[in-house]
């Protein structure tokens, strides 16, 4: 589940590019700028990795861990730079 | 300690959210170089109350406006020397120093060779994307050889600058070189160099889609980010292929860009020595020596 | 190693309390009193024993002394240490003083209380260094761009090379403003007998530090805490997490360069802070001003010869008298309009080609006649050579 702050978003499409699994697009939707931030696919693949909120330039993404979600999620990421 | 820390709660804690959103261009990689001093700051749990951001003027220098901890934007190519100053006054304060590649290297670069002479105990973080872009364009110290600049038009004809060979070559404890398109490196040295004693310098490669890339047949966003990761090579794998690659391998690589952390030692700071000699001096008045 | 200020230890330091010393030394003498306790410094000549003098003297009063690559690194070093806490100053010649313009106007823009002692040597460009001149006078007030308040002091002799440094750190506290203590060559190097004054006559002014609520703190606007157009200074490390710039800011301190008001409103009050209180910041000297006709209006070296010529023609019976500037900026103009109203003529014995004789002519209105008697080339005015100007030359 990812939170996008819309009107922080320049529409850089950083995020969308650089996800490992490609599980973001764009949105149909317009924020006061006049840009389509992104959204999480029909098909959700998100396994939390988090590089997208670490790499927006404007801060605009948090990446909020699903509580309910059945994927085998072995390691969850605490601390940035890789685990212990 | 187990709470996940989110954008979301750095943001809460060290932006100013009144200044937000930046004035940085779309797909600017300063943005990228704040939020991993941010991630950096909140593993080490800085007190921001005791650490104090200095700049010199450009993008880069845009940087301490956003944070929200005592900040000094000063004139160009000076913040090392004013934060010298800072440092001089209350060594107790952690100074993280924002600067640019023509604001560290082109006019500041007398500030930056006598800072790391003299290992002051301060962390700057030089933000190069080849170009000054605050202005428009025009041709920076550090551009490539034959890139296409404002003050350039027919392609640039000085050799570029290697600041860090420099900062190596001047003793300075901590001195690395990352690109702002891998996140996790990054954040780890910024922790490194915060923690150093003495000078360390980080520099951070950046993409200036605007300024600089938009001239050099890099205008799109996803492209001049691939760039980066196309042209730069980490210091070991470079080595590496040097000593037992193919004559082929070392031909492609030969002119990457290294990135990595170039040196780390520990030697001490100007003002550890000082306060050996104020005590010094102490010492021989209390026991009635000459004055 | 947070400096705190030590009278005893600052005597022990100095020594006598009668010495034999130069002038150079004096200013250094007037920063140690005064509690400087940040030196960045560079070599020139004449000021190199300043700079030797603080390198001594500092760190046996566990102050922190710094040579600098070059002087904008000193009066960076010296902004940036004011804003840490310190009480920062540094010393320099001309050519020094054209390098530190830039921050000189950073300085007075962020309103950061520091000092800068300036041994005037001949110019332009590095001219005689082992000679002393005026030549800076306008520049203290003009040389960097843009509009600012300046305040300079003007010492006549050694004594006043250490009192007006002192005097120089409080009204730099007081109105958190950059100060300039012009003195010369001629007075740097001259070696005069001194009396260092005990603790209890010596006044000292200190900042006022920030303490109201952080969330309640305006840092660049009117005083919150008392009448003033002075702000508390928030030091950095004590939690007020100030943003200082040299971009035209609002009250708050964020950039607001866009539009008219914003600059208008700060730019006057950093400058209005200091001209409300002229009559306070005027401090001048004056000599047989009750029935003088013809008047020496001086400041600096040039005091002293026009006092001997001015002494010449009392003995003759001529009615001579004299002015001399001691804070030469603010321009006590007042003093200028009540004097040029009773009086003939105004002689200015400047070691330049006149500058500080065309704000006299400004304020004299055409009300008497204004001479200028400039002598450049490094070597003092005689007093016979300005006793010819009586006589109508």
């Amino acid at each position: 589940m990812i939170e996008i702050k819309d009107d922080w978003c320049k529409g850089c499409g950083i995020c969308i590019e650089r996800c490992p699994v490609c599980a973001l697009e764009e949105s149909d939707r317009l924020n006061k700028k006049g840009i389509r931030p992104p959204q999480l696919k029909e098909k959700n693949e998100c396994n939390f990795c988090r590089l997208c909120e670490l790499i927006c330039p404007d801060l605009a993404i948090t990446v909020i861990p699903d509580k309910e979600v059945k994927k085998d999620v072995k390691k969850i990421l605490l601390s940035p730079i890789g685990g212990k | 300690m187990s709470e996940v820390r989110t954008a979301d709660k750095l943001n809460k804690k060290y932006l100013r959210e009144e200044m937000w959103p930046t004035i940085f261009c779309n797909g600017c990689g300063h943005g990228a170089v704040l939020d991993y001093a941010f991630w950096a700051i909140e593993e080490l749990d800085l007190d921001m109350d005791k650490t104090v951001f200095v700049s010199g003027i450009g993008c880069s220098s845009r940087l301490p406006g956003y944070i929200n901890a005592d900040g000094l934007h000063t004139t160009h190519g000076r913040a090392i020397a004013f934060a010298t100053g800072i440092k001089a006054a209350n060594p107790d304060l952690n100074i993280i120093i924002f600067t640019g590649d023509g604001d560290c290297s082109g006019i500041g670069g007398n500030h930056l060779i006598h800072a790391a002479r003299r290992n002051i105990d301060v962390t700057v973080i030089m933000i190069n994307n080849f170009t000054y872009g605050m202005t428009g364009g025009q041709l920076a110290p550090t551009a490539p050889l034959g890139s296409i600049a404002t003050t350039a038009p027919y392609g640039n004809i000085e050799h570029p600058f290697d600041i860090c060979e420099l900062a190596k070559a001047l003793g300075a404890n901590y001195v690395a070189r990352w690109s702002v398109t891998h996140p996790y490196q990054p954040i780890k040295s910024i922790k490194e160099g915060i923690q150093k004693k003495g000078f360390s310098i980080i520099e951070f490669l950046s993409p200036c889609p605007t300024a600089y890339g938009r001239r050099n047949k890099l205008g799109d966003i996803k492209k001049h980010w691939k760039w980066y990761d196309d042209n730069t090579i980490l210091i070991e794998d470079y080595n590496k292929i040097m000593k037992y690659g193919t004559d082929e391998e070392k031909e492609k690589i030969k002119n990457k860009i290294q990135c990595g952390v170039f040196q780390d030692i520990e030697k001490s700071g100007f003002f550890e020595q000082y306060e050996k000699l104020v005590e010094r001096l102490q010492e021989k008045r209390i026991n009635g020596g000459k004055k | 190693m947070k400096y705190k200020r030590d009278p005893e230890l600052i005597r022990e330091v100095l020594g006598k309390k009668v010495q034999f010393i130069l002038g150079d030394m004096a200013c250094v003498y007037g920063g140690l009193l005064a509690g400087c306790s940040f030196f960045g410094g560079y070599p020139i000549t004449p000021a190199s024993e300043v700079t030797e003098g603080m390198a001594r003297r500092l760190p046996r009063v566990k102050g922190t002394y710094v040579q600098m690559e070059d002087e904008i690194g000193s009066i960076a070093a010296v902004i940036g240490a004011s804003w840490g806490g310190a009480k920062a100053m540094t010393a320099t010649s001309g050519p020094g003083f054209s390098l530190m313009m830039e921050n000189y106007g950073f300085a007075a823009m962020t309103e950061t209380p520091c000092v800068i002692v300036n041994i005037q040597r001949t110019g332009p460009s590095t001219g005689q260094p082992t000679l002393g001149a005026q030549g800076d006078m306008m520049q203290a007030k003009w040389g960097t761009h843009g509009d600012f308040e300046a305040i300079a002091l003007a010492p006549s002799t050694v004594q006043e090379c250490m009192e007006f440094t002192v005097e120089a750190f409080n009204l730099a506290e007081k109105y958190r403003n950059p100060v300039c203590v012009m003195a010369d060559g001629e007075i740097g190097h001259l070696r005069e007998r001194i009396v260092i004054p005990d603790e209890k006559d010596l006044k000292i002014i200190d900042r006022v530090p920030a303490t109201i609520d952080k969330k309640k703190f305006i840092p660049f606007t009117s005083s919150q805490t008392r009448n003033s157009k002075v702000p508390d200074f928030p030091t950095f490390g004590t939690g007020y997490h100030t943003y200082v710039t040299g971009l035209t800011h609002n009250e708050k301190g964020f950039p607001a360069t866009d539009k008219q008001p914003d600059h208008e409103k700060l730019v006057k009050r950093i400058t209005t802070k200091i001209t409300d209180d002229l009559d306070k910041l005027t401090n001048v000297e004056k000599l047989y001003l009750d029935d003088a006709k013809t008047v020496f209006v001086t400041y600096g070296a040039t005091a002293r010869p026009a006092e001997s010529a001015m002494e010449m023609a009392r003995a003759k019976g001529k009615k001579i008298g004299m002015l001399r500037l001691k804070t030469v900026w603010p321009f006590p103009f007042k003093e200028i309009q009540k004097l040029a109203s009773k009086i003939d003529k105004i002689i200015v014995p400047e070691m330049n080609l006149g500058q500080i004789v065309h704000p006299v002519r400004e304020y004299v209105e055409g009300q008497c006649k204004v001479v200028s008697a400039p002598k450049i080339g490094g070597e003092m005015h005689l007093p016979h050579e300005l006793y010819e100007y009586l006589e109508g030359k």
